[in-house]
């Protein structure tokens, strides 16, 4: 199927392109303003060329949160992918279960980010909530849990929160495509006497190739530009130990409102987005023409 | 046998997802005295007095009705300006449409945080700082990129044939558009929808920062008490609870066209 | 409406400006003789446009990189991304 080309296709797409370049290039062009100057007030900044580049670039604290987001998105990859790749496999086919699952599922996804941090402030805490409880009670621990006292405690619960909240959604992609295999495949590995674990090797694994990918990389960009969730938990504590990329800005530009060092680490972040998307769209792409050959 | 220990284990996933949830519940009926002074798995001495306060109080439920109001006007206004751009997309080969969808993507995976300086200037200038439309325009920063995916992908699957019939047939653009396109498929409409609804209803960063007190959704109401009162435990988690409930409600209605929305891998 | 707020200065100016030429010089280009997908040294099919795309992404790490790991004159950065975007739209 040839596309029809017209480009009088423009007219269409002219409204999409006139509300996302308000809301996206004339921001886009004030950062880049703001960057290279050193702003007072209103009316009132200075032409500074490129020193807050330089000061960003040079910045420790930055670098160490680069490193955390690249850690904490590692991990979160890790963990969720082949947890929601088991759930989709457990999933029933059909029947009621599949209605109940998939609500179930989809319950954390739609709950505001910031509330989902509150949820485990109150599940976690060693006081009042369920987990912190538990895992005291048991008194394995030298130091009790407590996710506001010790940074490899405030890693659990993050992990644990971001785990919670995500792998739904990486099961419910998973889940998809193990529905578009036709009943045929597995039908002819019961002939063939296949076991589960060949089945899914050389069946469901490759058919999940396009679905997986997505879910990858969607899992890699929004782990990437986390905010709210951490915000909520621990506020980046303690000390900076769970301070990512975007808590990170939030802090210089509306914390100590120094624009332009805001400016220029925000187009650092943004260059750093813009190849890792570019790099996303290039393998949906490919992937697409993949499974069609 | 097999497939018992399956959903075992399933059921256990299902439980612990619940579980948090569920703690949230039960806090949200107990009183912040009962919280502190003892602890217990289900509440003994079950109280609604946290969600009659959030009923009663204006500063708390004025949070929910203003959520509501820019997540339908940035619902409306996304589907509105993406259809035609999607059925651009999905039909047309035109100068520079790879970039273009490119650039569009970008938004949806570019960093909040980025924007956030801006924005409030922005906004400032143009005089719209505090009112629903400012959170429902910048919601459209990701959610109009996303209904544009998610919308192409739908339409892709549509043959081509019934647009030619069509216009053989002497309807006019728009004319087949709205009575015959459109419905040929609303699940993918019904499906663009929710996730407009969701991202919007569980975006805290723009909606803090551009509004004040007209238009302060329930998301910074609820931060602003963590920070600023000291902290009423139940008083959080009945607010929490009732963010939940929206959501629980759009998923029912649209649970049936859900996975199809997942399969395309459009989120 | 003013567009102090914006805070633009001359050189700020001239970048957007110079971008804007570019992609204006891509379209008429793309007008003229219309780009034919290839595959490159990139690994993946690319048209004229990708390759531009790609030619200013690598342009602002290389000014990056060199910000960040030099103390020298960052107009050196210019030459070196000149010839990078060449390479890239040539050989991409």
């Amino acid at each position: 199927m040839e596309k029809w080309e017209n480009n009088k296709a423009w007219f269409l797409v002219l409204p999409v392109f006139l509300i996302v370049a308000f809301s996206a290039i004339i921001p886009l062009m004030t950062v880049v303003n703001y960057s290279v100057q050193d702003i007072f007030g209103p009316g009132n900044a200075v032409f500074v060329g490129t020193e807050w580049f330089e000061e960003v670039l040079r910045d420790t604290r930055l670098h160490d949160a680069l490193g955390r987001q690249f850690l904490f998105s590692g991990l979160v990859l890790l963990i969720e992918i082949p947890l929601g790749i088991l759930v989709a496999l457990a999933m029933p086919k059909r029947g009621w279960g599949v209605s109940a699952s998939l609500i179930t599922l989809a319950l954390p996804l739609l709950i505001p980010w910031n509330v989902i941090g509150t949820i485990w402030i109150i599940f976690t805490r060693p006081d009042i909530g369920l987990f912190g409880v538990a895992v005291n009670g048991l008194d394995l621990l030298s130091v009790p849990f407590d996710h506001t006292a010790r940074p490899i405690y405030a890693w659990i619960t993050l992990m644990a929160m971001e785990v919670w909240h995500w792998t739904p959604l990486v099961a419910l992609l998973c889940y998809a495509g193990l529905r578009a295999i036709p009943e045929a495949y597995y039908q002819a590995a019961k002939i063939d006497g296949a076991s589960a674990l060949a089945v899914f090797r050389y069946i469901q694994l490759p058919k999940m190739r396009g679905v997986l990918t997505i879910a990858v990389l969607l899992r890699f960009m929004d782990s990437f530009l986390i905010y709210a969730e951490p915000f909520a938990l621990t506020g980046g504590g303690p000390g900076n130990t769970t301070t990512f990329l975007s808590i990170y800005l939030v802090k210089i530009a509306v914390g100590q409102f120094d624009l332009g060092p805001a400016a220029a680490f925000s187009l650092i972040y943004f260059l750093i987005v813009l190849l890792l998307s570019f790099i996303f769209y290039q393998v949906l792409l490919n992937v697409g023409k993949g499974e069609k050959r | 046998m097999k497939n018992r220990k399956r959903y075992i284990a399933l059921a256990v996933y299902f439980v612990l997802l619940m579980l948090p949830i569920y703690w949230m519940l039960t806090m949200s009926l107990r009183t912040n005295a009962d919280i502190l002074s003892s602890f217990s798995y289900y509440p003994k001495n079950l109280t609604f007095t946290n969600y009659i306060k959030i009923f009663t109080d204006r500063a708390w439920y004025s949070g929910y009705i203003n959520s509501l109001i820019y997540v339908t006007m940035n619902t409306v206004i996304s589907l509105s300006f993406a259809l035609p751009a999607a059925y651009a997309f999905s039909r047309f080969k035109f100068l520079g449409d790879g970039q273009m969808f490119f650039w569009l993507l970008t938004n949806r995976m570019a960093p909040a945080a980025v924007f956030l300086l801006p924005y409030f200037q922005l906004y400032s200038t143009v005089g719209l700082i505090d009112t629903h439309i400012a959170v429902a325009l910048a919601h459209c920063l990701f959610n109009v990129p996303l209904a544009v995916w998610i919308l192409e992908g739908f339409m892709s699957g549509i043959p081509r044939e019934i647009d030619e019939t069509a216009f053989i047939d002497g309807y006019s653009f728009p004319r087949f558009f709205i009575t015959l396109f459109i419905p040929l498929i609303r699940a993918g409409v019904g499906v663009t929808a929710f996730f407009c609804f969701m991202f919007s209803w569980v975006e805290l960063l723009f909606a803090r920062t551009l509004t004040v007190t007209n238009a302060k959704p329930i998301v910074a109401t609820m931060t602003r008490t963590i920070s600023a009162t000291g902290l009423d435990w139940g008083l959080m988690a009945a607010a929490g609870t009732l963010t939940i409930v929206p959501g629980a409600l759009v998923i029912w209605f649209v649970r049936n066209h859900m996975a199809k929305g997942f399969a395309l891998g459009r989120v | 409406m003013s567009l102090d707020w914006m805070a633009w200065t001359l050189p700020t100016a001239l970048f957007f400006l110079i971008i804007l030429l570019m992609i204006c010089g891509m379209l008429v280009w793309e007008l003229v003789s219309p780009t034919v997908e290839r595959k490159g040294f990139l690994g993946f099919p690319t048209t004229r446009g990708t390759r531009f795309f790609i030619g200013l992404l690598g342009t602002g790490y290389i000014h990056l990189a060199w910000l960040g790991l030099t103390d020298l004159s960052l107009w050196m950065a210019l030459p070196i991304s000149a010839v990078w975007i060449f390479v890239a739209m040539r050989w991409g």
